[in-house]
């Protein structure tokens, strides 16, 4: 019984998670979002027997995904409002 | 021990829900990505945790995986912070 | 022998749990974001080293990789931390204070000094 309530838990923050994610206009925190995204999600993969698919994404997506992202933003820039008033002037 | 058992992964919960109201609240950047260390942090305490409780050696693993490579995105996000990365 | 064992194991996991809890209440609680730093990160990696070293208790044959997981925590924990810390000061974010003592001010100077002559 604790487990399935713990599981409806878990559902409700990757989902406030992810949703935070998509409607943030900073994409320093969209990525941050990401990052919790990819945690609660492994523990999922955990939950359900497959450890070799939770080390994968565990790997991958706290480390890997945050570095590029990251090194993406630094590249271009941060606020997402800015590349859309870019690409408005541009048409 | 059954008892010791639910309260913890009850207080475990009730960490998680706190940190991540603190990550949606947080007013800077350095807020969020402090709730982002304290949610892998406990992520990591509850998987070995629960590779007790299914006692499964191979689970320790996945919890190895987070104890070395938790700390790398945060430091990668503190650089970009300051400015130096 | 192995019930003393197993109890203290118990009674390290509930420990670890209890400050793994107030480490995120303190996150929620504290007034500006040093004091939350100092909450969240002390208070959870004495929670978290607590419970690990707990179970390792219960199962005496898994210890070695719960002793690596034991000294990683230790280990990055704090340095996040101090990485998190150092940013946000020099980014400016002023620490909320009844007595206004800041002593890292004069370090940074110090340091800014000695880098420009």
């Amino acid at each position: 019984m604790i487990f399935i309530i713990l599981l409806i838990i878990m559902a409700v923050l990757l989902l406030a998670a992810a949703v935070y994610s998509i409607v943030h206009r900073d994409l320093l925190f969209a990525v941050m979002g990401t990052g919790i995204v990819s945690v609660v999600l492994s523990l999922f993969f955990y939950l359900l027997q497959a450890p070799d698919v939770a080390l994968t994404e565990a790997a991958i997506g706290i480390a890997l995904t945050t570095i590029i992202f990251i090194i993406t933003i630094r590249n271009t820039t941060r606020d997402e409002d800015e590349i859309i008033d870019k690409e408005n002037e541009k048409l | 021990m059954t008892i010791i058992l639910t309260i913890v992964f009850t207080l475990m919960a009730i960490g998680l829900i706190l940190s991540m109201f603190r990550f949606v609240k947080g007013p800077r950047s350095g807020d969020r990505a402090m709730a982002l260390d304290t949610f892998s942090i406990i992520i990591t305490a509850a998987m070995v945790l629960l590779a007790h409780v299914f006692e499964r050696y191979i689970y320790v693993d996945v919890a190895l995986i987070y104890a070395v490579l938790g700390f790398v995105g945060v430091i990668v996000i503190a650089r970009y912070i300051e400015g130096a990365l | 022998m192995m019930e003393i064992l197993e109890y203290i194991g118990m009674a390290l996991i509930l420990i670890g749990g209890i400050f793994l809890f107030l480490g995120a209440l303190g996150l929620v609680r504290m007034p500006d974001l040093y004091t939350r730093l100092q909450a969240g990160t002390k208070a959870s990696t004495l929670g978290a080293m607590s419970t690990v070293l707990g179970v390792g208790l219960l199962h005496p044959d898994w210890i070695l990789k719960i002793l690596i997981i034991v000294i990683f925590i230790g280990v990055a924990n704090p340095l996040s931390s101090h990485a998190l810390a150092r940013a946000s000061y020099r980014k400016g974010v002023i620490p909320f204070s009844k007595n206004n003592i800041d002593k890292y001010k004069k370090a940074v100077k110090k340091q800014i000094k000695n880098l420009t002559s």
